[in-house]
């Protein structure tokens, strides 16, 4: 490495340099390798440094001390949230590896429990819709509840007001020559748990009828939904009926997560980019800049009006910068002027909720989720 | 065989008119006319899994 040859050089001249002084760790590292740590580059052919330097001691032969320590990311990390409303939300999360950023999207597609509709028992259907397809659409309705409130069911549980909620549906058309559009809204709730009874032998034999659902009380009657009763995702098209068709059934929704079925993801999507950085390493005036200007689809560039009458190109909107290079394509010269990186540690989060849970909750909830992941890996190795 | 067969109900293929059969009867439509006749679905509720 030329790096080494340097401190070589400079200490067979009798000259030592702070780098090398074993008593003063120099906090900083010398820009070349700062930009190679912390910035991806890219460049028209591919993208450079896309790796992260994880070793504590990858800066050690020029005293640089590379270990994360839990002081200085507390420092440095920091969220701000640019945008949020009820279903979605932006922000920036600063100061962390690009590994655990990309946990927190895992976990939020996949591991984080809503509710959906899991089992429908249907006692009518003369729609041109199958059964099959029709449970199939049911299932992915998002469901407004807190999932919070319900417990799994398991193989083994009878389904109670812990942990399921009853939906019944039951339209028919009865307008001739008309078409009717069933939608969601016509999903209702029934906080009494299931109303079709199980036809079986024992029907005689025990004195109250039996249903698909066991629920001990009304869902109603407990403080979480006394006045706040649970619905889901309005005017979302189930299926469209002709004069005389009907369907009757009743949905079943329990609690579960993504990774069993994307139906349970709390997420319409979640993803995140890194920082765009786009630096101009030299001067570009007065035609150029125009150029530069008109290159960029993202509009990345602004022209700015210097005080003797020249015009300079400037980088005004770098966030909205997709990285298509359109800017650096034409030759070498515009890749000399023109750099495009990443900055590796700044992610710009989206997560679009499906309307169970607000975005930011569901953040806080993906955070609870990798806690208690690492204090399972703690408790195992101890 | 039934002592009694009692009539069963059809939907028609056309018009989705409701129409009740007994054994012997025309299949064809009182309200069009229409000649192809659907029998009912059962009443017994169908579980499926929504996936």
């Amino acid at each position: 490495m030329s790096d080494s040859d340097s401190e070589v050089m400079a200490e067979a001249d009798g000259f030592v340099s702070a780098l090398n002084m074993p008593d003063v760790p120099s906090a900083k590292l010398p820009p070349h390798l700062e930009l190679r740590k912390t910035r991806v580059l890219c460049n028209v052919d591919a993208p450079h440094n896309t790796d992260t330097v994880q070793y504590s001691g990858a800066y050690a032969s020029i005293g640089v001390d590379n270990s994360l320590r839990f002081d200085d990311f507390c420092n440095n990390f920091r969220v701000e949230v640019t945008r949020l409303s009820h279903e979605d939300m932006e922000f920036d999360m600063v100061g962390i590896d690009p590994s655990i950023a990309n946990a927190f999207r895992r976990i939020l597609l996949a591991e984080l429990p809503t509710m959906a509709i899991e089992k429908v028992l249907i006692a009518n259907n003369t729609s041109v819709v199958q059964d099959e397809v029709l449970a199939h659409r049911l299932g992915l309705i998002p469901i407004k509840v807190d999932p919070r409130l319900f417990d799994y069911l398991s193989e083994n549980d009878t389904p109670n007001e812990k942990n399921t909620i009853v939906f019944k549906l039951h339209v028919r058309c009865e307008e001739k020559g008309q078409r009717l559009t069933v939608t969601s809204n016509e999903l209702t709730w029934l906080p009494k748990g299931s109303e079709f009874l199980k036809t079986s032998e024992s029907l005689t034999s025990t004195s109250k009828a039996e249903t698909y659902t066991s629920f001990t009380c009304s869902q109603d009657s407990l403080p979480e939904f006394g006045g706040n009763p649970i619905s889901v995702y309005p005017d979302i098209t189930i299926d469209k009926l002709g004069f005389g068709q009907e369907i009757e059934l009743e949905a079943h929704a329990v609690k579960g997560v993504g990774k069993t079925h994307a139906k349970w993801s709390p997420v319409a999507t979640c993803w995140y980019r890194m920082l765009p950085e786009v630096v101009l390493t030299e001067e570009i005036e007065g035609k150029k800049a125009e150029v530069l200007k008109q290159k960029c689809p993202a509009n990345v560039f602004e022209i700015e009006d210097l005080a003797d009458g020249r015009k300079r190109a400037t980088v005004a909107r770098p966030r909205a910068c997709t990285l298509c290079r359109e800017c650096i394509k034409d030759g070498e010269d515009w890749e000399k002027r023109v750099s495009l990186r990443r900055v590796k540690d700044h992610f710009m989060f989206t997560i679009e909720s499906t309307g169970a849970l607000p975005p930011e909750v569901l953040f806080t909830e993906a955070v609870k989720v990798l806690e208690d992941k690492c204090e399972l890996v703690i408790s195992d190795l101890s | 065989m039934d002592p009694q067969p009692e009539p069963v109900s059809y939907i028609c293929g056309d018009c989705g008119m409701e129409n009740t059969l007994k054994p012997g009867d025309v299949i064809q439509c009182r309200e069009c006319g229409y000649r192809i006749l659907y029998k009912k679905r059962t009443r017994r509720i169908i579980q499926y899994e929504a996936r």
